[in-house]
């Protein structure tokens, strides 16, 4: 609440608590333009500057891991040009209107707050600087800024910013067309390696997450849905639940808009979570089934096969992909096949949430907050100014936490209570109730003409569908999927295979998979013609240019050109390996960000070791080093983990795998080295937690190949026998 | 019920009427306030949960409280004296070891446990004694990297020395 409140401040009450200088700035709803700051400091996001020196940013977006929390304050104080131990970060409060959209997802976090961010920083410089030029009575453009201080060096007069603060708040902002921003040789953070603002409370076990948060008088609860999705409550023994040991409540719910709204269910609440827990051991609960999911994996996969050698409806089809076929030098086709996924962040969903009367106050670990609140808003009646979300540091989110199902959960069951209610999921909980990666098949067919070039693809995607008319959510190939507009007669057709099974963005929605088959595919092309493959890649990228396919999102392809030419220098590129290795290397535009890989492997009676990745990606300039390799080497790690053990299988509308020892993630013996270098030619920088991760499996299914001749096109490879090398 | 007690991070507890069957992770979250130990799995495959029973590194999501009875437990807020860290946390601090930081609680006890037995761990010391923890962000190699680096290694196998990025 008091931080709520202290964005309301004015600038008089703020001068009264103590002097601070406090920066108005806009922050647009989606990149690329910019607005004039505001002269109106009620209304706009903060930095503040103390008369001690010393600076607090606020960290507007939710942070899941991908290091937001410290780059975005980073671009804050490069044009500040404040000292970086001086600043201090604040996790702000959730108040879109002020900040512009709260969201971590689509690695838009840096690109969209690029420039306003640099722009906030600019003008507190810019104020800064007019304060020391009055003080001194001499022309501001003689003042200069820098580390945390202005200077005048004809008179060597110098004033550090706490120093000035007190005059410069009393001063317009300058408009935007005289904020002058910093040149990139005139960084001094931006591109360096600052550790995580949160790492000393994450290392000492602060209280620092959504499942963290402690209340007086909390209750904890659990919450159980029905075993398939769509399933409701029918009967329940809820009277015998409320006697057992420490519970303090239980009652059934009934759905509202699910699966991303309130799922049916039993709550129960009790004094502490294990309580809940053994409680639940003695619910019985009879489930009407009615409307409920009934997949199996194995049927759906089955039947796709089958679809996916027939035929189906146009989606794409650019040239003529059936005659350039026909007359190609040769054909080849393939069926590839990639299975649901859950996402499993380590801390389950949870939400602690407060309804009480006719005000709401929740802690998430949401990477949607604002439109959690306002969900929670909706399913209690009340209107979304008697909701405060607050932003937690969020366990991993990979997509899981765009939604809010949990959020709404957590208020239903506090409001129902009337108790302030901690809600946490089981490990089961979470793994049977998520949102998945959709799985699906190609049935590819490609031609090569004389000189072994790609002269025509053909692509039937079998896809799921929740409602019989679109594919479910992520579930569809979108306009421009790599090699689209590379290749002539390109050609999709789909078929949808109806499903109940809930789907949802996860880390790199689409081509997370779609990379995979793509990559697999044009390398089975370029063996076919014995062609070198990073040749091959390069021919098919063609001269350079701008591609557009939608809001300005296309690829240029001189800049995927340039990440395979170095990654290839990067890994001495086609060099001979010695029998039983080789190297694989993929390419996938994703998120604006253009990554290419090369994969290094060993390879015994089905048994992978991945000796080494190098990673050659462009997201432009790089805000923080450490946390931008960061975010390569794990995306990298993570799509093999994926690659090599993960899916989730249904049986009749449930997940068969559902906790770490069905779901095998990689551990650490298992996680390759890998080497990463960023191009940084390019002026805008564009997010870096989703695109370096869909070469990665193709790289290493690329490598494998090399490496044994045998031709991997079905994930997880685990499904034929393959295993981590021990 | 139960009279259980303990030590916690050097504090004597008495468990008084707790349920003996509680795990231990629930009994430092939800009863002592302690929300450092995490819950990742309850079957302790994840090892966000780990903690020391009596120096050893121990899954407390599976170790019921009667099992921790005049037992000395250290959880992730009793690593450091005071606010001193150990070696271990400053190494993480400096390689900026966490993503998400999730499981770095866990990391870091299981991390502990094993250079106060083996003071110059190998890598395949560390992947022996680390496996059991799961990193969903995949921090392993910076993980292994700030281990060795605790350890004063100079010349170790790591990242550092072996030109990858960390």
């Amino acid at each position: 609440m008091s931080a709520a409140n202290g964005i309301r401040l004015t600038r008089r009450q703020l001068l009264g608590a103590g002097g601070g200088l406090v920066v108005a700035f806009t922050i647009p709803a989606c990149g690329g333009e910019t607005k004039t700051p505001a002269t109106d400091l009620a209304s706009n996001a903060w930095l503040t500057i103390r008369p001690d020196g010393s600076a607090t940013i606020f960290a507007t977006h939710p942070e899941i891991g991908q290091g937001v929390k410290t780059a975005l304050p980073m671009i804050v104080a490069e044009e500040l040009d404040m000292p970086w131990e001086r600043v201090t970060v604040e996790q702000a409060p959730i108040d879109e209107s002020t900040f512009g959209r709260q969201v971590a997802g689509g690695s838009t976090s840096i690109r969209n707050s690029w420039e306003p961010l640099r722009r906030a920083g600019a003008t507190a410089r810019a104020l800064l600087r007019q304060a020391a030029a009055e003080t001194w009575s001499v022309p501001v453009n003689e003042c200069v800024a820098g580390n945390g201080q202005v200077s005048h060096q004809a008179t060597g007069q110098s004033l550090g910013y706490g120093e000035l603060v007190e005059r410069a708040s009393m001063l317009k902002p300058p408009p935007e067309s005289q904020i002058e921003l910093k040149a990139r040789d005139q960084y001094r953070l931006l591109g360096t390696r600052i550790s995580g603002v949160d790492n000393r409370a994450t290392v000492t076990g602060q209280p620092l997450f959504g499942i963290d948060q402690q209340l007086p008088n909390l209750r904890f609860a659990t919450y159980v849905r029905a075993p398939a999705t769509g399933g409701t409550v029918a009967r329940a023994n809820i009277d015998g639940v409320k006697t057992l040991p420490g519970v303090v409540d239980a009652f059934v719910l009934d759905p509202v808009q699910p699966p991303k709204g309130l799922r049916g269910g039993v709550a129960i609440l009790a004094e502490t979570t294990w309580q809940a827990l053994k409680a639940r051991r003695q619910l019985e609960v009879e489930w009407d089934f009615a409307a409920a999911a009934t997949d199996s994996w194995e049927t759906l996969r089955s039947d796709g096969l089958e679809r996916a050698g027939q035929s189906g409806e146009v989606l794409f089809d650019d040239g003529n992909a059936e005659r350039a076929l026909a007359s190609s030098a040769q054909q080849i086709s393939a069926s590839y096949v990639y299975p649901f996924l859950s996402h499993a962040p380590l801390e389950p969903q949870n939400c602690t949430a407060s309804v009480e009367g006719n005000t709401a106050e929740i802690w998430a670990p949401s990477q949607t907050p604002a439109r959690g609140a306002s969900m929670a808003a909706e399913v209690c009646g009340l209107n979304p100014d008697q909701v405060v979300m607050h932003q937690t540091r969020i366990g991993g989110g990979f997509g899981r936490r765009l939604y809010n199902d949990y959020v709404v959960e957590a208020v239903a069951i506090s409001q129902r209570a009337g108790v302030p209610v901690k809600l946490t999921w089981t490990r089961e909980d979470d793994m049977a109730n998520d949102l998945y990666r959709p799985g699906g098949l190609h049935h590819l067919k490609g031609g090569l003409d004389e000189k072994g070039r790609l002269s025509g693809w053909h692509n039937h995607f079998v896809t799921v569908t929740s409602d019989g008319e679109k594919p479910s959510s992520t579930a569809g190939m979108r306009l421009g999927t790599f090699p689209q507009h590379l290749v002539k007669n390109y050609r999709v057709e789909q078929t949808l295979l109806p499903s109940g099974i809930p789907t949802g963005a996860w880390r790199a929605p689409g081509s997370n998979a779609l990379a995979f088959v793509s990559n697999g595919f044009l390398h089975e092309l370029s063996s076919a013609a014995d062609r070198d493959h990073l040749e091959f890649l390069l021919e098919l990228m063609g001269r350079d240019r701008q591609l557009s396919w939608r809001r300005g999102s296309g690829m240029d392809t001189g800049r995927a050109k340039a990440v395979i030419e170095a990654v290839g220098k990067q890994s001495n590129w086609g060099r001979t390996m010695p029998a039983g290795q080789g190297q694989g290397l993929a390419f996938y535009y994703s998120h604006r960000g253009y990554f290419a890989e090369v994969a290094e492997v060993t390879v015994k009676d089905k048994q992978v070791r991945v000796d080494r990745v190098f990673a050659c990606g462009d997201v432009g300039p790089i805000i923080n080093r450490s946390m931008a390799e960061h975010q390569v080497v794990g995306s990298v790690s993570d799509g093999l983990s994926t690659m090599m053990g993960l899916e989730i299988t249904f049986t009749s509308g449930r997940a068969n795998e559902t906790n770490f020892d069905r779901y095998p993630m990689m551990r650490m013996p298992s996680a390759p080295p890998v080497e990463v270098v960023f191009l940084e030619d390019n002026p805008s920088p564009t997010g870096l937690g989703e695109p370096a991760l869909p070469p990665a499996a193709p790289a290493v299914v690329n490598a494998i190949f090399a490496a044994s001749g045998e031709r991997l096109r079905e994930l997880p490879l685990s499904k034929a026998g393959w295993g981590w090398m021990t | 019920m139960s009279n259980i007690s303990l030590s916690v991070n050097g504090k004597a507890v008495s468990a008084g009427n707790a349920d003996p069957e509680m795990p231990l992770l629930w009994y430092l979250r939800d009863v002592l306030g302690l929300p450092g130990t995490k819950f990742g799995c309850g079957i302790g495959q994840c090892g966000a949960c780990t903690v020391h029973l009596n120096g050893s590194p121990v899954k407390s999501c599976s170790l019921p409280l009667a099992a921790a009875a005049d037992a000395e437990i250290t959880t992730i807020e009793g690593l450091a004296e005071g606010s001193q860290l150990t070696a271990l946390q400053e190494a993480w601090i400096e390689l900026d070891v966490p993503q998400c930081g999730y499981c770095q609680a866990g990391q870091l006890m299981s991390a502990s446990a094993l250079l106060a037995s083996n003071p110059k761990p190998t890598d395949a010391d560390i992947d022996g004694a680390m496996a059991g923890n799961l990193c969903r962000c995949h921090t392993y190699r910076r993980i292994r990297a700030a281990i060795h680096r605790a350890a004063g290694a100079t010349n170790a196998a790591d990242d550092q020395s072996s030109g990858s990025s960390l």
